[in-house]
């Protein structure tokens, strides 16, 4: 296949304009020496046979039923989602750098961004991060700009995989990462309020934690800004729906992913990050911001702004070195949350745990297994199992069952554990047979 | 235009939710209740539809307009390559973490082997990583995989060397990982200062980033001396991939003694922009980097499965949430697959012959910084329409009226008054000479009436706007 339009008569035409014969002395201010030694790649195919060859890789995908969760959730994604993000004039733009006439990206990234603050309960929000990971990062970056601390404390019942991003983003940087180890499920609050020393910049906590617990932060966020650092908050966006705002319990920065919000799993990507604060540390966001403004007349229009703290201004000395984000996973997002409505995200948030309290009552009654979690949990929850969880999951995964994630890689001394996920996808039939087969396989 | 929270009607529903097929779960306790819903808009599934799809009539984009922003690469993005992509939309990234998942998701984790190696042999680089979410997203973990190469070496090491032409990203990338910045200028032929350079370069420098063609669109023919500078100190050569469209099949950066690569997906290959996002960043290394790669990896197990490792002890980590950009990369691998190596050949001819069409058609009108046959984009400078008044943006007005989203304008930071004009491979001539008359236009009305580009734009739902305003007032979220 070719997309390139130039018939060779035109290219005669055009080479005759430029004043050479043939396309390959355009390219002679390449030395010689410099040309590619090797090029070796299959040859072209047509639309037909590439759609062959890529039905048959993905056949080699096996369909699971999903129990696992972990930061990537598998949710209805409404179709009115697909249609208008598919839209073309969304699709193929790119960085509204030109306001007038991007107009529709820009208003939708600044409807996104009061979604994402109503729903954290924060002021201010940027267009989008990454990922949530790289969202947990940036915010540490953050917290240390604001701060001009350099230790960081983690609390280990973080979503391990964003605790790996944390790391790999400090471990170049003069910083302190201070992880403090969980007790079964929760975050240790005398180990935490032990390690808050006057020289931390933030306290970085997630909620609902990995292990699925629900934990009020207000006590946490007290305790931070007694020593003058801020709470980093990682939270699960569908949870708001019924769990009190970070806002409220006094975050001062909230990241989180956005797949969960009309984002298809994907195989891990791409999702969106998203990240909120005060309007006071609006200067200190990473990342493109969208603001209202008039025109001349003055219609009420949209422009990227507080662009002096990004790369293509400050270059070194920019708030970060991002430049694309995911405005179309965002714009998913926003679209997904107006879609399901106020009324409709209290109900989801519901019906989750609804069907994740029936899954915990029934596999938590199988004899010999024992939920971990002290108190309450949102739509996952971590179970202990009278024997090696990989080796029970992996018994389940042969009947086509996702059954759980186990810890033993992850915790220290949690083999026999796993973290269960249900989301309103998950019919009471799709449970029931989990929980037979779970007890089949102990 | 109303804001969807403007349009927003109480007790209006959109989405219908299943009913529940079990029991209602038992209150939260109240402390952890949320009391007020989250404001978000109650709307129809139509006030929806109406509304974003006013909204996207308010966008130029690459399937309605000619978009040659400079540096950005807005080609045309194939159609199928959405097929391609849908088709591996419902695996769940964690399927090959569980014991023995990797069987299950063999079809994804070998599109990302299959997409490796392609861009492998593309760069000629020894492996590639596809985690990166974007270009600066790579080009961060290429300057992190340069940090743990020096430290493993224990080479005290503090800066990294870009040129003044450089993208923002390569300083801020670097900044990022901890190091210094050196700028060094450009000669009065375009490309970075060579004695400049030479006199820069010390044993603490760790790495210099480079754009080969670089943002004026010229390639460096000294490009081996520098890395022979380079490596002289042990300083790594990083190249930023955004220009790569110019030289597929005509240069390999791993041959010229690039050690460290990041590809922008969106860009060369063709994936969509999205209106600033998703993109993806793939890193590629010479093999003597490998060990420091992010984790995990993928990789071929010896029964000939496609599978993950964690990645060694020296791995600088993981820079994703999992593997990257995976439904970008399905695009980019279709796209790789679809035009084959006699297609990527034509991407780069045709991309050069365009540019240096625009170049050769416009160069009587607009002043052109540095007079050399130009790669994939031309550099001009609008400083003889400033003579009357007239800037760039005026010119990049002008030319939103005309139906064209505007050439890149003020960058490089080198060239006064830059306009970058990228056409792409996929444009063609009928679409360029359309756009060169609407240039010529805008040269003719700065001399006889500038007001006219001064008013600029006047056919959008909105004129320009005042930017002051927006940064000064920081209305970010509405209500």
């Amino acid at each position: 296949m070719s997309y390139c339009p130039n018939t060779p008569e035109q290219i005669r035409e055009m080479l005759a304009v430029i004043g050479k014969t043939a396309v390959d002395e355009l390219f002679e201010p390449i030395p010689r020496g410099l040309r590619a030694k090797s090029f070796n790649l299959p040859a072209g195919v047509s639309e037909q046979e590439l759609l062959v060859q890529l039905q048959e890789m993905a056949a080699c995908n096996r369909h699971l039923i999903n129990f696992i969760g972990g930061g990537y959730y598998d949710h209805h994604i409404p179709a009115v989602v697909d249609h208008l993000t598919g839209r073309a004039e969304f699709y193929t733009a790119y960085t509204p750098y030109q306001p007038e006439c991007s107009q529709g990206t820009l208003q939708a990234l600044f409807e996104y961004q009061t979604a994402i603050c109503r729903l954290t309960g924060m002021e201010v929000s940027n267009a989008s991060l990454y990922d949530g990971g790289t969202a947990l990062a940036e915010a540490a970056m953050m917290a240390l700009r604001i701060t001009g601390r350099n230790r960081i404390v983690i609390d280990a019942s973080v979503n391990p995989f964003a605790r790996q991003i944390v790391t790999t983003y400090m471990k170049n940087l003069a910083v302190e990462l201070v992880e403090i180890p969980t007790s079964s499920g929760s975050a240790d609050r005398s180990a935490l309020t032990e390690a808050l020393t006057d020289d931390v910049a933030a306290v970085m906590v997630q909620n609902p934690n990995f292990f699925g617990s629900i934990e009020d932060l207000t006590a946490i966020a007290h305790a931070a800004h007694a020593k003058g650092a801020l709470l980093v908050t990682s939270v699960y966006p569908i949870s708001l729906g019924l769990i009190k705002s970070p806002g409220e319990m006094g975050a001062d920065i909230v990241v989180g992913d956005g797949q969960s919000l009309g984002n298809p799993l994907a195989f891990g990507g791409p999702s969106f990050g998203f990240i909120a604060t005060t309007k006071k540390y609006i200067r200190n966001l990473p990342g493109r911001i969208i603001g209202e403004t008039i025109d001349r007349e003055g219609r009420r229009g949209f422009v990227l702004t507080l662009q002096a703290r990004e790369q293509h201004i400050k270059r070194h000395k920019a708030t970060s070195n991002i430049c694309s984000n995911q405005s179309l996973c965002a714009l998913r997002g926003l679209i997904f949350l107006a879609a399901v409505g106020r009324e409709g995200l209290v109900e989801l948030a519901q019906l989750n745990r609804d069907k994740a309290e029936y899954a915990k009552d029934r596999l938590g009654s199988i004899k010999g297994v024992r939920v971990l979690n002290r108190g309450a949990t949102f739509n996952e929850f971590t179970l202990e199992l009278p024997r090696d969880a990989a080796e029970v999951v992996h018994t389940l995964l042969d009947k086509g069952l996702a059954a759980g994630m186990p810890l033993g890689e992850y915790y220290a001394g949690m083999a026999n554990c796993m973290v269960v996920t249900v989301t309103e996808r998950r019919s009471r039939g799709e449970i029931d047979a989990l929980a037979d087969a779970l007890e089949a396989a102990l | 235009m109303n804001l969807i929270f403007e349009k927003s009607v109480p007790g209006r529903r959109g989405l219908k939710l299943p009913v529940a097929d079990v029991p209602r779960a038992a209150a939260l306790p109240e402390n952890l209740v949320r009391t007020e819903p989250a404001q978000l808009p109650e709307v129809s599934e139509l006030d929806l539809v109406r509304h974003f799809t006013g909204l996207s009539r308010r966008n130029f984009s690459v399937d309605g307009n000619f978009y040659p922003l400079g540096s950005c690469t807005m080609k045309y993005n194939a159609k199928v390559t959405e097929n391609a992509a849908a088709l591996f939309a419902d695996v769940h990234p964690m399927t090959p973490l569980l014991p023995e998942g990797e069987t299950s998701a063999q079809g994804a984790l070998c599109l990302i082997l299959g997409l490796s190696r392609l861009l492998a042999e593309i760069t000629g680089m020894d492996e590639v990583s596809c985690q990166p979410l974007a270009g600066a997203h790579g080009e961060m973990t290429g300057i992190m995989l340069i940090a743990a190469y020096h430290r493993a070496k224990r080479n005290k090491k503090k800066y990294v060397i870009v040129p003044d032409s450089s993208h923002g990203t390569n300083p801020a990338s670097a900044a990022m990982v901890g190091y210094e910045i050196i700028t060094i200028p450009s000669a009065p032929y375009g490309d970075m200062d060579l004695d400049a350079f030479r006199a820069a370069m010390n044993g603490e420098v760790a790495a210099v980033m480079l754009t080969c063609p670089n943002t004026l669109g010229l390639f460096n023919p000294h490009i081996r001396e520098i890395c022979d500078i380079a490596h002289e100190h042990d300083a790594l050569m990083y190249y930023d991939g955004a220009n790569l469209n110019a030289i597929l099949g005509k240069v390999r950066p791993g041959d010229v003694g690039f050690d460290v690569i990041h590809v922008n997906l969106h860009k060369t290959f063709g994936t969509p922009h999205g209106g600033g996002g998703p993109g993806s960043g793939p890193v590629g290394v010479k093999r003597e980097l490998i060990p420091f790669l992010p984790g995990p990896r993928i990789i071929k197990h010896a029964d000939g499965r496609c599978g993950l490792e964690k990645g060694t002890s020296e791995s600088i980590g993981r820079v994703a949430n999992f593997y990257g950009n995976f439904g970008v990369m399905a695009r980019a691998y279709a796209y790789i697959i679809l035009l084959g190596r006699e297609g990527l050949i034509e991407v780069s001819e045709q991309a050069v012959l365009n540019a240096n069409y625009m170049l050769a058609r416009l160069r009587e009108h607009f002043d052109l910084p540095f007079d050399r046959t130009c790669m994939h984009e031309c550099v001009f400078s609008a400083s003889r329409q400033l003579k009357h008044g007239v800037h760039a943006i005026d010119i990049a007005k002008y030319l939103i009226d005309r139906g064209y989203h505007p050439p890149t304008v003020y960058f490089p930071l080198n060239v006064k008054e830059a306009i970058m004009i990228e056409p792409t491979e996929t444009e063609s001539k009928e679409t360029m000479d359309a756009f060169i008359e609407a240039m010529i236009e805008a040269a003719n009305l700065a001399e006889k009436e500038p007001e006219r580009l001064h008013e600029a734009p006047r056919t959008m739902p909105v004129g320009r706007l005042d930017e002051t305003k927006a940064a000064r007032e920081q209305n970010v979220c509405f209500g």
